[in-house]
């Protein structure tokens, strides 16, 4: 025999058959959506963050410190007040000092690859047209370890500029300005006044258009020759195993190298933040579903304790307890809960399939993209106790009213 | 013999700008398996005084003492059980549950109470149905019977416990004459044969007078004992 409690619960609830099933509805759309757009939301942000983390360095060590190097002066008297006023900075070749040296020590943390390169400004003269990019100078054996160039590539691969000392990779938006295409030669002119010939070995298409029509790739030793800054590099790239660990070793290699060391997450602060606001939106938007669905609860629950009255009266004169009568309508939200769970997520589920499959072009995209979704139990748990505790508080306020009722109250006007 | 119910000096007023005074000094006991009928014109304080006897309600002042035990210093929860293992009653109207057939209906109290197994529960509830001939009605809905088959459920139901006093409160009043008859000989049967205490409170004079004894209420005060 079913508990007491529950099985009065439930004749009730079956009873208001087409109530019952309005407020179920209620909370299985509900579920529903909150499973779906939540999933579909944080989908977007694991996505978002893996392309973040993907396609950008997990740290990069620049070749700039924090905080500018203290005066001697300031050290000699530093009870004292020294103001060192127009300092005048030494004309130095700029870069990280003792790049190999700095490598060597970050070979030594476990799971970290880097690969030094020298970036900086020039200018691609074809055909009458001048136009400014950012070269990159890598180590071509290396970069495809540190960075993802080597994924978009639509023509060529990255090692051939090992194989062509003079070879340049550019954006395939850049060749298409250009009128130009793999093989041809194209001329760079540097910032320090150096021209130099280069023939495209590679072609890459990332998707972003500043990057596809601005940027060149070539062997680091022949950029370290047009901007005159010779075994110099002024960003180191690195890749680590575990990206969520940036932060603490950007901190231990600044604290070690005192260059500048920026991990993914301090580039990226703004739109971090941004994603948590985001996520405050989200589950305010789809919390507010539930709370919707909570008032049928709380609709259908309340007219059961109105229409009987005189059945709790009649349940306490015979020996029930305030806290019994409280169970059988607490089990009530509890059951539509339940079953508003039970058929929500499936209903999630479906939906979250469906968004799965909608493909979509983005603006000046050739690829395809699919809506993200994210499978993870954290938002199912979330959806289903959401519901949980939003039909619970529903049913509170009906089910302590009932539990007060005073059977001679009840009794006397229907004696 | 020790009283079974006794009331000493009870008052009962409702609070308000004019509190109303339902019950005055009654004092009373009642035998175990005596026929008590209580009386009195509409309005004179009887359902009142039944449902301070019943600790369904508290006095304002005096006492009720159920078995020999006071319980002026009954919690809410305390009187409940009181009333689950030592009372059952019998209301006007049948109150059965309607979503619930009669053999569920009369299981109600004894699954509240959980003495007994499931099977043990069924079983009485079943010949306590048949003991007042209803055995035919035992998965029938209060909506499928007649008033006076519900009303005697109602009255399978206060005994399901083996309670030691049966209250009921005018439990032939919406009945017809042949159901009244059989509801008021089942409680006759109740007192004389299965050796419960039942008060009875009643407008009818005739049933009033076949009780051990009648009391008369007026203005809420008992008038003849």
């Amino acid at each position: 025999m079913s508990p007491l409690a529950p099985s009065i619960a439930l004749r009730h609830l079956l009873t208001r058959k087409r109530q019952s099933i309005v407020s179920l509805l209620g909370i299985v759309l509900g579920v529903g959506f909150f499973l779906s757009i939540s999933s579909l939301m944080q989908g977007s942000e694991d996505d978002f963050i893996a392309r973040l983390i993907d396609n950008s360095p997990h740290i990069t060590i620049t070749d700039q410190y924090r905080t500018p190097h203290r005066q001697p002066a300031e050290d000699a008297f530093s009870g004292g007040a020294v103001q060192v006023l127009r300092v005048k900075p030494e004309t130095e070749t700029r870069g990280i000092r003792a790049y190999k040296r700095v490598l060597s020590f970050l070979g030594t943390i476990p799971g970290l690859t880097a690969s030094p390169t020298l970036d900086g400004q020039a200018l691609v003269s074809f055909a009458g047209q001048d136009r400014a990019i950012a070269l990159d100078g890598v180590i071509p054996a290396e970069i495809d370890r540190v960075t993802t160039i080597g994924k978009y590539m639509v023509a060529g691969k990255v090692p051939d500029l090992d194989a062509n000392p003079d070879g340049i990779i550019i954006g395939d938006q850049l060749a298409k300005d250009l009128s130009l295409s793999m093989g041809e030669n194209l001329t760079i002119a540097a910032t320090t006044g150096q021209t130099r010939n280069f023939k495209i070995v590679g072609l890459f298409h990332t998707g972003r258009a500043n990057i596809d029509d601005g940027q060149a790739f070539v062997a680091l030793k022949r950029v370290q020759a047009l901007l005159n800054r010779a075994n110099r590099v002024n960003s180191i790239i690195i890749k680590l195993a575990d990206p969520n660990a940036a932060r603490d070793v950007a901190a231990r290699i600044e604290a070690r190298i005192g260059y500048k060391s920026i991990s993914w997450q301090e580039a990226s602060e703004d739109i971090l933040s941004l994603l948590v606001i985001r996520k405050i939106l989200m589950y305010t938007v789809v919390s507010a579903v539930l709370v919707v669905a909570a008032f049928g609860i709380y609709n259908v629950i309340s007219t059961i304790v109105m229409e009987k009255q005189r059945d709790i009266a009649i349940l306490k004169s015979m020996g029930f307890h305030a806290r019994d009568v409280l169970r059988i309508f607490l089990t009530q939200g509890l059951l539509l809960g339940l079953t508003g769970c039970a058929a929500g997520l499936p209903f999630g589920i479906a939906m979250m399939i469906g968004i799965t499959r909608i493909s979509f072009r983005m603006p000046g995209s050739r690829d395809l993209t699919y809506m993200p979704v994210s499978w993870n139990w954290f938002q199912f748990a979330l959806a289903a106790s959401f519901a949980m505790v939003s039909a619970l508080l529903a049913a509170v306020i009906p089910a302590r009213k009932a539990a007060q009722v005073d059977p001679v109250d009840i009794l006397r006007g229907g004696g | 013999m020790a009283a079974v119910l006794r009331a000493t000096s009870v008052n009962r007023v409702l609070a308000g700008e004019v509190p109303v005074t339902l019950v005055r000094d009654a004092t009373l006991e009642v035998a175990p398996g005596e026929f008590l009928a209580i009386t009195g014109p509409s309005g004179s304080g009887k359902s009142s005084l039944l449902y301070l006897l019943g600790l369904l309600d508290r006095p304002t002042s005096g006492t009720v003492a159920l078995e020999g035990v006071d319980t002026s210093n009954f919690d809410e929860d305390q009187l409940a059980d009181a009333r689950l293992r030592r009372l059952g009653f019998v209301f006007q109207a049948h109150f059965l549950l309607p979503e619930f057939t009669a053999v569920e209906n009369v299981m109600l109290p004894m699954r509240r109470l959980g003495k007994l197994s499931d099977g043990e529960i069924q079983a009485r509830a079943e010949r306590l149905l048949e003991s007042l001939g209803l055995s035919a009605q035992r998965d029938k809905l209060p909506s499928q019977m007649s008033g006076g088959q519900c009303q005697r459920v109602a009255v399978a139901r206060a005994l399901a416990n083996e309670p030691a006093i049966i209250l009921a409160d005018e439990p032939t009043g919406n009945l017809d004459t042949a159901s009244s008859a059989t509801v008021q000989g089942i409680l006759h049967d109740v007192a004389r044969n299965r050796g419960r205490t039942v008060i009875v409170v009643t407008h009818d004079q005739e049933f009033a007078r076949s009780a051990d004894r009648k009391i008369v209420v007026v203005d809420g005060r008992i008038q003849a004992g």
